[in-house]
């Protein structure tokens, strides 16, 4: 249960119970899916984008906790600053579920509670799904992203 | 082997006994005792299998059909009695009725590769139902793709029961074969497959049954079925991964093209004219899985030592008792209900995703499957993105299924 306690954050089911800025944009500047096929989950992210600044995110689509308490915050996370910074924010956050290199430096802020899901190497999948649906989404790709 | 007679209740399986033959199963996983759940997925496999697959690399090891030295003759011998043995687990009257493939999947794309594709015009029409796996649709899919003709489902109602009307109307002049899975990896459903050959002969359609999650959990009787192709894979009945096999009727399979080119399928060659083996041997291109093969002879003749009958009634209360236990957990919903059951239990839990319910329950040591089960069309038909999924093997035990009860109290505390 103490791990568990590590993985399911507080922050996290309180954001899967209740998440934010989760409906369907009415006139996005850009979309894009993301799909998981290994779990099913998909997630929708809408943009709407002025000045080089996100000025409006949302996100739909139904997924496991840790999927749509990630979508949730990223959007908390992303909303009013610059596309770059954006790009930066998602290589900090990857890094920190992987572990694959010592973090930049970046500041990671409430992310941090996904700390947790590092020792779940099959769920990072299911934390990084709507960062890169919103890679996706920034960069206008049209074909739909997996996590595959 | 392990069955002792109980007198009121009849055989029942010794299940500790069995227990001890399957060496994976004695671990902790997490700290916790390892249960099981997962075996729809693949099984465990015993003693006996791990050391026909050993005994084959430590003593016998050689290609088979070529050699004429001693290794190469028992290779080949072990080869071909084990294709016997697969003939005599399923019923069928020929061992040359028995293709070996790398599982179902494979079988069930030989035969659509070289019995239904020859035959398949523009506006025929394949019929399926809504209950398959993906491997009993998309090369379905791929070949009506590739000739214009027409994929028919049969609907399956909310318990997750066939609509055998439905399939009557469905079966046409149009309809080339009927393919159905026996038992539902997704919904548990045993279909009524006697039934559904007979509708279809009548009908003038030949029938493939996908054995998958049948095999394991029952006796299988291709000839009192009267089915004309008969799929199933090794490693969900306790033998090795890919290997499995095919029941095709004798009359059929000759009449079928190759599926693949290479060695060991054919007569004799020239840059002008091949000359193809004879079936089976024309449907295995290429050196085959040998010691898969073995081991899965292997795994038959333990299904067959501990009786198929007492597995079939032990699973059977285990699919009861988990059905009863996981459906008193507040928020659950069992998905697939119908009468006749077999091997799992598929249900969701209100608010709460199948992959967080996986992963809490395999912190406590408990393995099941979440996801979609590779049936994402059963998956929209109940509205759900995914289930979870106890499976359950003969080696599986009441406290086991009450450790998935407990485990999902926990998901509830987690979540709370």
């Amino acid at each position: 249960m103490s791990d568990l306690k590590d993985l399911y954050q507080e922050v996290i089911l309180d954001h899967n119970r209740r998440p934010r800025n989760c409906y369907a944009m009415d006139c996005p500047d850009r979309t894009a899916d993301g799909h998981n096929p290994l779990c099913g989950d998909t997630v929708r992210v809408y943009l709407r984008i002025e000045d080089g600044l996100i000025k409006e995110i949302s996100f739909s689509g139904h997924g496991c906790a840790i999927c749509t308490a990630s979508s949730s915050l990223m959007t908390e996370a992303v909303k009013g600053k610059p596309v770059a910074e954006v790009e930066e924010l998602f290589e900090g956050f990857h890094q920190m579920l992987t572990g694959v290199a010592e973090e930049q430096g970046v500041e990671l802020g409430k992310l941090r509670v996904f700390e947790g899901v590092r020792e779940y190497p099959v769920r990072v999948k299911c934390a990084t799904l709507a960062w890169h649906t919103l890679h996706a989404a920034m960069e206008g790709e049209d074909e739909s992203v997996t996590t595959e | 082997m392990a069955t002792v007679a109980t007198g009121t209740h009849g055989t029942r399986l010794d299940v500790d006994a069995l227990r001890a033959d399957f060496p994976a199963l004695h671990q902790e996983v997490h700290g916790k005792p390892l249960v099981y759940l997962d075996n729809a997925a693949t099984t465990q496999k015993p003693r006996a299998v791990i050391d026909a697959v050993n005994a084959f690399y430590e003593s016998d090891c050689a290609n088979v059909h070529r050699g004429v030295h001693a290794l190469s003759q028992r290779a080949t011998v072990a080869y071909e009695r084990a294709r016997t043995a697969i003939k005599a687990h399923l019923g069928a009257h020929d061992s040359r009725e028995i293709v070996l493939t790398r599982g179902t999947t494979e079988a069930i794309n030989l035969v659509a590769h070289s019995f239904v594709r020859p035959r398949l015009r523009a506006g025929d029409e394949v019929l399926i139902t809504g209950m398959e796996h993906h491997s009993n649709i998309v090369p379905w899919q791929l070949l009506c793709e590739e000739t214009g003709a027409t994929l028919r489902v049969v609907p399956i109602d909310d318990r997750g029961v066939l609509d055998l009307d439905a399939m009557g109307r469905l079966l046409t002049d149009r309809t080339r074969i009927l393919g159905v899975v026996h038992v539902s990896n997704a919904l548990g459903t045993v279909n009524p497959v006697a039934d559904i050959v007979r509708l279809a002969h009548d009908a003038g359609v030949p029938v493939l049954l996908d054995g998958a999650q049948a095999v394991p959990h029952m006796a299988v009787d291709v000839q009192a079925l009267d089915v004309d192709f008969y799929a199933f894979s090794g490693h969900k009945c306790y033998g090795p991964t890919g290997i499995g096999a095919l029941y095709g009727k004798r009359a059929h399979l000759l009449e079928m093209p190759p599926y693949q080119g290479g060695g060991d399928m054919i007569l004799s060659v020239t840059f002008e004219k091949t000359t193809f083996a004879d079936p089976p041997h024309r449907f295995e291109a290429g050196t085959p899985n040998i010691e898969g093969t073995i081991g899965l002879a292997s795994a038959l003749a333990y299904l067959e030592d501990v009786g198929l009958e007492a597995i079939a009634a032990h699973e059977a209360r285990l699919v009861e008792e988990a059905s009863r236990a996981v459906a008193e957990v507040p928020g659950v919903r069992l998905i697939g209900t119908a009468p006749e059951r077999a091997g799992s239990v598929s249900f969701v839990m209100d608010g709460i995703h199948p992959h967080d319910i996986g992963t809490i329950l395999d912190a406590e040591g408990i393995a099941v499957r979440a996801g979609h089960h590779c049936a994402q069309p059963v998956m929209q038909r109940y509205g759900v993105s995914a289930t979870v999924r106890a499976s359950f093997g003969l080696y599986n035990t009441d406290e086991e299924i009450e450790a998935l009860a407990r485990g999902l109290h926990t998901v509830r505390e987690v979540f709370a």
